[in-house]
C-alpha cells in the first residue's frame, strides 16, 4: 500500500521506558485513509504504549523511541510536541478515559477546542457531539467527575470529535463497561468513522467487538506484530478465536464451560 | 463596664484589610500550585519584588506613582515568567521536596538581590493613595487599608471572572486536574505554566505594592509570605475559594488577637487556626479530595 493512501505509517519501532525496560521490539502497522484498524493484544502487550509513541505523550512517562520512524499523513513526527500533534490532526483518546473530574462536561468539550489552535476557519460543533451522546447534552452543566463510566468515554470521544482530527487514536473504549454499552458505543464509533470520514487506530482487549467495527486488524505479542489481516480473516482464523477470542472449536461453548470450572473450584476452596 | 462595639468594629475592618491582602497574595500561590503543583514558599519575596521595583522605579527615576506601579508590575510579570523557566521547569519530573527547596533557594535570593541594590533600611513608598479619613458608620478606618482592601476585592473578582468565564481558565484548570490529558487536547501545557508563574507574579506585585504602601517596605517583607502560606494551607492549597475565606478569616483572627490580647498573640492566633484546622479537615477547609464515582 503505497504512503500516500495511508494516513499513519509506524515502521519498525522499538520503545524503552526508563533508559532500561523495552517494550516495543520493531512494532509496524499502517492506517489506511478512512478506515478503522484494531490494534489486539494481551494484558502488556504494549498496545497503550504504542498509541502513546504515535501521539508524542510517551516521552511525559519517560518513555524513549529509541529506532524506527513514525509518519502521519506522510511527514515524519520526530519532535513534534504532544500538543503540537493534537494541533495537525492527531487525537489521541486515552486509556481510562481521563475526563477532566472537576470540570463539567461543556468545560471538557471547549477544553479540547485548544485542539483547533492555528486552523484558520475551524469552529467548534457542540451541537455535532451532543447529537452523537444526547445524554452528555442533558448532563452538559454537571461536573465530568460525577458521570457514569460511560458516559465519561462518552465524553472522551465527544472531546475527540471536537477537535476534528483526521486520526483518532482510540486506547480501550470498553474498559469497565456493560456489554449493552459497549455495543452501543462501538456502533457510534462506526458511524463517526463513516460519518466524519475520521480515521482510526483502536486498541482492544474485547477483539470480537473490534473486530466487528474495524477493516483492517493487527495482533500484537511482546512488543510486536504477530498477525495482522483484514477484519472477517482475523475474526474467522482458528487460531486467533482460539487465543484472543476466548472461543474453542465449539464457540462459546468452551468458555462457558470454563466458567463453570471455575466456579465449582472455587466451592472447593472455600 | 460596657463593652466598647466601635473598637471591636474597627479591628475588624482593620483585619478585613490585612485579609483581603492575604486572600489577594493567597490567589497567587494558589495558581502556581494549582498549575504545576509547586508549593512557591518564594511567594512573599516575589511580593517583595514588586514592592522594590515600584520604589525604584518611583524614586530613582522618578516616574509618577501610576507609571511605577503599572511598570513594576509588568516587569514583575516578566521576571515570574523568567524564573518559571530557569529555575522551575528544569524541575519538573523531580520529587516535590526538592522543587519546594528550590523555592526556598529562590526566597533567599530575591532577599539577597533587595539588599544589594537598596540595602536592608526600611523604605517608604510615596504616598499614591486618598488620604481622606474613610468612615464605615461610626467606625474608622485607616484610608490605605479601606482603598487597599477595595482593589484586592476587584482583583479578585476579575481573576474570578477569568478562571470561570475565560478560555484560558479551562486551560488553567485542566492543566492542573490531569496534565498528560490537557497535552493530549492540544493545550500548549509548557506556556500554562510559564502564564501562571506570569499572572501569580504580578498579583504578588500588586498586593506589596498596597503591603508596601500601608507598612512601609524593607527586606523582610517577605515574612507576610508565612501568613498567607498558613492562608492556603488552611483554605486547602488548591482551592481559590478557600484562599479567600482563609485569608479574610485569618486577616480578622489575627486583627482581634492584636487588637485584643496584644501584637504578641498574632501569629500564636494564625497558628492555633492552621493546628485546628488541619486536625479536623487535612486538606484544609476547601482541599480536594477525589470526587466519588457514582
Ligand atoms: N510509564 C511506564 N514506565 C515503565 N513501564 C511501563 C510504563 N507504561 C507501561 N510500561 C510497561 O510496558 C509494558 C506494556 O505496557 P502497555 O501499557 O503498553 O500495555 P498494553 O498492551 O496497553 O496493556 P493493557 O491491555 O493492560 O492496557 C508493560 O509491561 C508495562 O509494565
Ligand atoms: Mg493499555
Amino acid at each position: 500500500m503505497s504512503a500516500a493512501e495511508s494516513v499513519l505509517e509506524v515502521n519498525n519501532i522499538e520503545v524503552i521506558y526508563n533508559k532500561a525496560v523495552q517494550v516495543l521490539r520493531g512494532l509496524s502497522l499502517s492506517v489506511p485513509r478512512g478506515q478503522i484498524v484494531a490494534l489486539l493484544g494481551s494484558n502488556g502487550a504494549g498496545k497503550s504504549t504504542t498509541l502513546k509513541t504515535v501521539s508524542g505523550l510517551l516521552g511525559l512517562e519517560n518513555g524513549e523511541l529509541t529506532r524506527g520512524e513514525i509518519r502521519f499523513e506522510g511527514k515524519p513526527l520526530a519532535a513534534s510536541k504532544p500538543h503540537e500533534l493534537v494541533r495537525a490532526g492527531l487525537f489521541h483518546v486515552m486509556e481510562g478515559r481521563r475526563v477532566f473530574e472537576d470540570l463539567t462536561v461543556e468545560e471538557n468539550l471547549v477544553s479540547a477546542t485548544y485542539a483547533l489552535t492555528g486552523r484558520s476557519g475551524a469552529k467548534a460543533d457542540y451541537e455535532l457531539v451532543y447529537e452523537y451522546f444526547p445524554r452528555l447534552y442533558e448532563r452538559r452543566n454537571g461536573l465530568a467527575g460525577y458521570l457514569s463510566g460511560g458516559e465519561q468515554q462518552m465524553l472522551a470521544i465527544g472531546r475527540a470529535l471536537i477537535a476534528r482530527p483526521r486520526l483518532i487514536l482510540l486506547d480501550e473504549p470498553s474498559l469497565g463497561l456493560a456489554p449493552l454499552l459497549v455495543e452501543n458505543i462501538f456502533q457510534i464509533i462506526a458511524r463517526i468513522n463513516a460519518e466524519q470520514k475520521v480515521s482510526m487506530l483502536l486498541v482492544e482487549q474485547n477483539a470480537s467487538v473490534a473486530l466487528a467495527v474495524a477493516h483492517y486488524g493487527y495482533i500484537m505479542e511482546n512488543g510486536k506484530v504477530v498477525t495482522d489481516g483484514p477484519a472477517e480473516r482475523l475474526a474467522a482464523d482458528q487460531d486467533v478465536r482460539e487465543f484472543y477470542l476466548g472461543m474453542g472449536g465449539h464457540g462459546e461453548m468452551k468458555s462457558f464451560r470454563d466458567i463453570k470450572h471455575y466456579k465449582r473450584r472455587k466451592r472447593w476452596l472455600s | 463596664m460596657d463593652f466598647d462595639w466601635l473598637f471591636l468594629t474597627e479591628i475588624v475592618f482593620a483585619g478585613l484589610g490585612a485579609g483581603g491582602l492575604y486572600a489577594l497574595t493567597g490567589l497567587a500561590f494558589v495558581m502556581i500550585y494549582k498549575a504545576t503543583r509547586v508549593v512557591n514558599l518564594a511567594i512573599g519575596e516575589m511580593l517583595m519584588i514588586g514592592a522594590y521595583l515600584c520604589f525604584g522605579l518611583a524614586t530613582a527615576m522618578n516616574l509618577p506613582m501610576w507609571l511605577a506601579i503599572l511598570v513594576a508590575v509588568i516587569g514583575s510579570g516578566m521576571a515570574g515568567a523568567l524564573l518559571e523557566r530557569v529555575a522551575i521547569r528544569p524541575m519538573l519530573g523531580e520529587s516535590p521536596i526538592s522543587v519546594f527547596m528550590v523555592t526556598v533557594g529562590l526566597a533567599s535570593i530575591l532577599v539577597g538581590v533587595v539588599e544589594l541594590i537598596w540595602t536592608s533600611e526600611p523604605r517608604r513608598l510615596p504616598e499614591f493613595m486618598p488620604s481622606a479619613p474613610v468612615m464605615i458608620g461610626e467606625a474608622f478606618v485607616p484610608p490605605k487599608v479601606f482603598y487597599g482592601f477595595l482593589v484586592a476585592a476587584t482583583l479578585i473578582a476579575v481573576a474570578l471572572a477569568v478562571f470561570r468565564f475565560w478560555r484560558g481558565g479551562v486551560a488553567l484548570r485542566a492543566t492542573a486536574s490531569d496534565q498528560q490529558a490537557a497535552y493530549s487536547m492540544g493545550i500548549n501545557v509548557p506556556r500554562v505554566f510559564s502564564l501562571s508563574w506570569t499572572v501569580a507574579a504580578m498579583i504578588a506585585a500588586i498586593a506589596g505594592v498596597i503591603v508596601g504602601a500601608v507598612g512601609g517596605i524593607s527586606s523582610t517583607m517577605g515574612v507576610f509570605g508565612l501568613s498567607v502560606l498558613v492562608v492556603v494551607i488552611v483554605g486547602g492549597l488548591d482551592s481559590v475559594l478557600g484562599a479567600l475565606v482563609a485569608g479574610l478569616l485569618i486577616g480578622v483572627v489575627e486583627s482581634l488577637a492584636g487588637g485584643f490580647l496584644g501584637g504578641e498573640y498574632k501569629l500564636l492566633a494564625t497558628f492555633m487556626i492552621l493546628i485546628v484546622v488541619l486536625l479536623v479537615r487535612p486538606y484544609g477547609l476547601f482541599g480536594t479530595h477525589e470526587i466519588e464515582r457514582l
